[in-house]
């Protein structure tokens, strides 16, 4: 009575294959991470030591270590972060929370989408019209970081109201039905119970901003200084760049130096990333619904 | 109805509007002080709609236009200089799922005080009785005193919508709209609840909006019928359930439409 019929068993088929299809595919997808992650670690492990990490490069960077550039790619992140964090959340608590959803809102709301899709380059050159020369920040950190910041706001604000919007409307009618302002919502109810996915979002955003090339080329990393920057106005060597300097424009670059350059770049970008996932845990545990 | 002091909430030609559709339509009624009212009438009448038409929520949503005046405790709250603050101070909201926010007992109760009050000096000790005053009205108070730092969200249903009830009372409220306050509850903890409503009656005027004709009959004083966005009865609860007026009342409260 309960046997397979000859529909079950075609079906069945068809739920094996379906199934074995997309393991390979998930497969296809993981195989090239850790290929690269494989070959990085091969490659570029042997070179990396504390040395390497804290001297400057030597011999027309063909040799030495990457404490300039490491330090100019934080210097980078952090001043675009100080600009685009308190902006980027600003807006977006004002469209998700204050603004009403007519077509002005609408328009700002496509702006920001499409502005996330423009390609970093033309970041860049629109960085090099703006606060190069508009603003006359020269090719500074200062003037990369803006740039940066120009590119990576779209995605804070996005990233931001996901976050904002995860938090139930029931909280803020509840606020305002007891007389709480918006703002008294925001800073007591939805800020308190955003700021894990808010955070996630940034630290990801962060990552991001650290391998970006083309926007921080013409408007504030230098090939190669032997010196630290002092201020926000100097130029900084940057890893994204120097990776690009060794791989293709130095002759006699040891085979392994780009690997390891490489390698300490996807090291700073995951560490950012399991930060942010920690973090997120951590909070997630405090949350209170 | 004449011998009777000024309603707590006069409406006069009320219209409602979200966006094209037309949502109330000229509603009249006079609420009476101190007494509760039950709001019933099928799915869609505009129950909620008028219900938040009373603390002016209704306006957070860009499209929605009224005509007409509300007076509650006889002044008109959609008089231009009216601060929606005050408003929603006086007429307390209570909703269908309760709604603790994501806070602590203590800090639940106390959020609605703070806000009305910040700036002034309150002591630990002023809140704590603010706190316990509360707790002890809505009959919370000897299941929870152990715990007010734990969150509000942990609690059960009941208790919840009980809070959700306590945490209006220290900014001292005269009005409570009740929105299907015990829909998300069991048989027993709705009957918990209502207790406590019936308890609170008197010092309040309760609004309650409820799709269950047994709590309306046994729960309320007057009971107000809609349909449709109008207003189609409105008298002493017994009245409407044993002699109604109209025969879309009568086909309503035995449960001929949904
Ligand atoms: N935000 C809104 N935007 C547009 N139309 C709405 C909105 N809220 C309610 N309506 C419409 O207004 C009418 C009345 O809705 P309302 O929620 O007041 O009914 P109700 O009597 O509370 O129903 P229920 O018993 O299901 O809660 C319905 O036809 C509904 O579709
Ligand atoms: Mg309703």
């Amino acid at each position: 009575m309960f046997t397979a019929t000859e529909l079950n068993i075609r079906n069945q088929k068809i739920e094996r294959r379906v199934k074995l299809l997309f393991l390979l595919m998930t497969i296809l997808l993981v195989i090239p991470v850790i290929l690269i992650l494989g070959v990085l670690v091969y490659e570029g492990g042997p070179l990396i030591s504390v040395d390497f990490l804290l001297t400057d490069p030597k011999d027309g960077m063909t040799a030495g270590g990457i404490f300039p550039a490491l330090v100019g790619t934080i210097w980078l992140v952090i001043v675009a972060l100080l600009v685009s964090v308190p902006i980027g959340v600003a807006a977006a608590l004002y469209l998700s929370e204050y603004a009403r959803d007519n077509w002005l809102t609408r328009v700002i709301n496509l702006a920001i989408i499409n502005l996330a899709g423009v390609p970093s380059i033309v970041h860049a050159l629109f960085g090099v019209g703006a606060f190069v020369l508009f603003f006359g920040f020269g090719t500074s950190i200062l003037a990369a970081s803006l740039t940066l910041a120009v590119m990576t706001l779209p995605v804070v604000i996005v990233s931001t109201r996901e976050a904002l919007q995860a938090v139930p409307q029931a909280f803020r009618e509840a606020c305002w039905n007891m007389g709480a302002t918006r703002w008294q919502t925001i800073r007591h109810v939805v800020l308190p119970n955003s700021v894990s996915g808010i955070l996630t979002g940034v630290i990801l955003e962060v990552s991001r901003t650290a391998g970006e090339t083309a926007p921080i080329m013409f408007t504030g990393a230098a090939f190669f200084l032997p010196f630290l920057p002092q201020t926000v106005l100097d130029q900084t060597m940057a890893m994204s760049l120097h990776l690009f300097v060794v791989s293709t424009q130095v002759p006699g670059v040891p085979e392994q130096l780009p690997f390891s350059v490489a390698l300490v770049l996807i090291a700073i970008v995951l560490t950012m990333n399991s930060i942010s996932i920690a973090f997120r845990i951590y909070l997630r545990g405090k949350k209170k619904w | 109805m004449d011998r009777q002091p000024s309603p707590a909430i006069d409406t006069q030609d009320l219209n409602l509007w979200y966006g094209t559709f037309q949502a109330l339509f000229d509603v009249n009624l006079k609420i009476k002080s101190g007494l509760i009212t039950s709001l019933i009438g099928p799915s869609g009448c505009g129950k909620t709609t008028f219900l938040r038409c009373i603390n002016r929520i209704n306006e957070r949503l860009g499209y929605v236009r009224t005509t007409g005046s509300i007076e509650v405790l006889g002044h008109d709250i959609y008089a231009p200089e009216v601060e929606l603050i005050q408003v929603r101070k006086l007429v307390g909201m209570v909703f269908q799922r309760p709604n603790p926010l994501p806070l602590s007992i203590r800090e639940n109760i106390l959020f609605g005080f703070r806000t009305h009050n910040a700036g002034k000096k309150i002591t630990k000790s002023d809140e704590d009785q603010i706190v316990e005053d509360a707790l002890k009205r809505v009959l919370l108070w000897d299941t929870v005193s152990s715990r007010l730092h734990h969150s509000a969200t942990h609690l059960s249903l009941e208790e919840q919508q009980k809070l959700c009830i306590a945490r209006l009372l220290p900014v001292k409220p005269a009005v409570l709209l009740m929105d299907e306050p015990c829909s998300a509850l069991d048989p027993r903890a709705t009957e918990a609840v209502e207790e406590l409503i019936w308890e609170l009656r008197g010092d309040f005027t309760i609004l309650i909006v409820t799709h269950n004709m047994a709590q309306a009959r046994r729960a309320s004083d007057e009971c107000i019928f809609m349909l449709l966005g109008k207003v189609i009865e409105h008298g002493l609860t017994e009245d409407v359930f044993i002699s109604p007026e109209h025969k879309e009342t009568a086909d309503y409260i035995e449960g001929r439409y949904g």
